[in-house]
């Protein structure tokens, strides 16, 4: 195996890797700080989060908010916008003086940009993609088990790293709660660690960048789900989230057809989510897909297949074409307003 | 790295041969997937991948590579790739390589980039099908040292220049790059409508085509670093997923008495799940 660049022995610490836009946290990066604490609590390990960017003062004092027992702050202007050369290079830099134990990522697209190049560097372990993490203290040396979602359905898989330090993962939004900002006086200390950044070692630039309103459907309280069944049209599902302030989400053929937004996806690629009711139309229930809706309080499913799969994941289930009940219920909604 | 080359673009396309997801299971016992019976097809975006080389090559001229490390049933997928329009084809197949996570594999596919020789761009899928997500684009650049675009939705050469301009996804959005060349690039699944087969290339691409197959001895990979030895990862245990026990309440009647059942329903939905 290729040696690792840290011994297990001298690897400390859970570490996050802290996502933002420059003002504030990625929500997946708050979901990470609250699983980290929970695991360190376990283990009796720190928990580090690392922030990276440039003039990033007021973000780090907000960063120490949320449970970590050290915010380590990597500034240089080349980390100005994320560029995986620039990243890669700030951020070995530091597992490499500071010499995590365990590493977390969100799986988001710099997330999964930057982790994997990083691992390769470290040439250490990466699981990706994980749907929950869990650590070992019977080892002497912590060991991190990360679950995936093996496909073909109903089996998930425990993905160790013995002995390559740190131990590094990257984790869907929406499996964990995020942290909730803790009171004056339990806030962690913060540190900086000096990186250097060849600019000639930069072989992307940035451009331009065009930011939409970014959708979040991890933290809706209703969600009005559509699948290949819907073809091709949410006008339906669009009103019936309207008027019950639900959110839409889809499942990953709806997103592949381009029938909707990528955020709005929901499952194993998509995103875990944890409404108080679902209604799902059109979806046949693939394990990739219900394993995004396994936290929901309600599933309602509409489906015209009565042996579709998705029946066996909902309280409430409907064999019908989606096209003849939606209607009738819209109307049944208006009228009661 | 490597000079410019006048001649267009020298293209290779990272193609993977991946099992239909709804065909495989996993066997508890040996915690490994069971693919027998199972269907193969190319992982989806990895002909969104070919088809980015093909229209650069339309654009710029230059030869486009298929590469791909898998047993040796991956070769007639690999052929089809060449009635598609590649021109060549490498397999990196040996038994060495088995059971290899993403640093045994970028490690493995890295020595087959350099054999293979001189390149400008290396285009992989954004991810592939059955299990591993995404990881191995950045981790070929990485072997390879040379510059990363993950989840590429646009691709193009900026004319009389070593460089690419590319646009990548993001959360919510998407960037657009100037790129050095060499590369490694992972293309977005659905970005464009792949060619279909050219029945002139069939023949040659099925029967006469050499598909080259390399071995660790060929490639003179450092044991260590392939395969499962290679891997720093392993499968600790499978579990069960526990499925929550859900009501599984059938509403039937007219359309119109479901509807009326539904809205009561979700008038009164007070988030417990209860019952
Ligand atoms: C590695 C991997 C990761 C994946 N990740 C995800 C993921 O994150 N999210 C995800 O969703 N999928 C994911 N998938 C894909 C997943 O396996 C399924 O292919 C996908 O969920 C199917 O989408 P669907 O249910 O919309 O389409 P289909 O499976 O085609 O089902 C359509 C359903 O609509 C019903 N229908 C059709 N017309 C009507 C009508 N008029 N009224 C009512 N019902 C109707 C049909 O009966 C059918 O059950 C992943 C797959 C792999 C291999
Ligand atoms: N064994 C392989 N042979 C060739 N290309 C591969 C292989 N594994 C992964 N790739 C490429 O890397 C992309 C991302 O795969 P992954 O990182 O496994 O999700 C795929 O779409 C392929 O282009």
């Amino acid at each position: 195996m290729a040696a690792s660049l840290i011994r297990p022995e001298e690897a400390q610490r859970i570490w996050v890797w802290l996502e933002h836009d420059g003002t504030s946290l990625e929500g997946v990066s708050l979901e990470l700080l609250a699983k980290g604490r929970e695991l360190a609590d376990r283990s009796g390990e720190g928990l580090v989060g690392l922030l990276m960017g440039h003039e990033l003062d007021s973000l780090a004092d907000e960063a120490l908010g949320y449970g970590a027992d050290e915010i380590v702050v990597a500034e240089d202007p080349l980390l100005e916008v994320y560029t995986t050369d620039a990243w890669c290079d700030a951020a070995a830099q530091v597992v490499l003086e500071k010499k995590p134990n365990i590493l977390l990522f969100g799986a988001t697209p710099d997330g999964r940009d930057l982790a994997g190049r990083l691992a390769v560097r470290l040439r250490t372990g990466l699981t990706a993609d994980c749907t929950d993490l869990e650590i070992k203290t019977d080892e002497p040396a912590l060991m991190l088990a990360a679950e995936v979602t093996g496909f073909g359905g109903g089996v998930a898989a425990i993905i160790a790293c013995k002995e390559n330090r740190p131990q590094m993962a990257t984790v869907r939004p929406g499996v964990f709660r995020p942290a909730l900002r803790r009171s004056h006086g339990e806030e962690g200390v913060q540190s900086r660690c000096p990186v250097r950044i060849d600019p000639g070692r930069v072989r992307t630039r940035v451009l331009e960048r065009r930011i939409g309103e970014a959708v979040d459907i991890t933290k809706a309280e209703a969600l009005v789900v559509g699948g290949r069944g819907v073809k091709g049209d949410f006008g339906l599902l669009e009103t019936l989230a309207g008027l019950l302030g639900a959110e839409l989400g889809a499942s990953r053929v709806a997103v592949d057809e381009g029938w909707i937004e990528k955020d709005r996806m929901i499952g194993q690629t998509g995103s875990v989510t944890r409404p108080k009711v679902a209604i799902v139309c059109g979806v046949s229930g693939a394990m990739q897909f219900t394993v995004g809706i396994m936290e929901a309080d309600t599933v309602v499913a509409i489906n015209s297949d009565p042996e579709a799969p998705i029946f066996e994941s909902a309280d409430y289930c409907v064999v019908d074409d989606l096209f003849s009940i939606l209607p009738p219920l819209i109307r049944e909604l208006e009228n009661s307003r | 790295m490597n000079p410019a080359s006048n001649n267009g673009l020298r293209t290779i396309v990272c193609l993977k041969v991946v099992p239909r997801p709804e065909e495989v299971r996993v066997d508890a016992e040996t915690m490994t997937l069971d693919r027998a019976g199972a269907q193969s097809f190319i992982n989806p975006p990895d002909l969104n991948a070919l088809e980015t080389a093909l229209k650069l090559k339309d654009a710029c001229g230059g030869e486009v590579s298929i590469l791909s490390m898998g047993p040796p049933f991956f070769e007639p997928y690999l052929r089809l790739a060449l009635a598609v329009g590649a021109d060549r084809a490498f397999l990196l197949s040996d038994r060495a390589f088995g059971g290899a996570d993403t640093l045994a594999t970028t490690y493995t596919l890295a020595k087959g980039v350099e054999k293979i020789g001189a390149f400008d761009l290396v285009l992989c899928g954004e991810e592939s099908l059955d299990g591993a997500t995404a990881q191995v684009p950045p981790g070929l650049a990485e072997w390879l040292d040379v510059a990363q675009v993950t989840c590429a939705l646009e691709i193009e050469k900026v004319p009389g220049k070593r460089e690419m301009r590319v646009q990548r996804e993001l959360k919510g959005g998407s960037e657009t790059l100037s790129v050095d060349l060499p590369a490694v690039v992972s293309v977005k699944a659905n970005v464009n409508e792949p060619r279909f087969i050219d029945y002139d290339r069939m023949e040659w691409a099925l029967q006469e085509a050499p598909v080259g197959v390399w071995g660790a001895g060929d490639l003179a990979t450092d044991p260590e670093l392939t395969g499962l030895a290679g891997s720093p990862t392993t499968v600790a245990g499978v579990r069960q997923v526990a499925t929550p026990d859900r009501r599984r309440k059938h509403l039937s009647g007219s359309a119109g008495e479901i509807a009326r059942a539904l809205a009561d329903l979700l008038r009164t939905q007070t988030g417990s799940r209860g019952g």
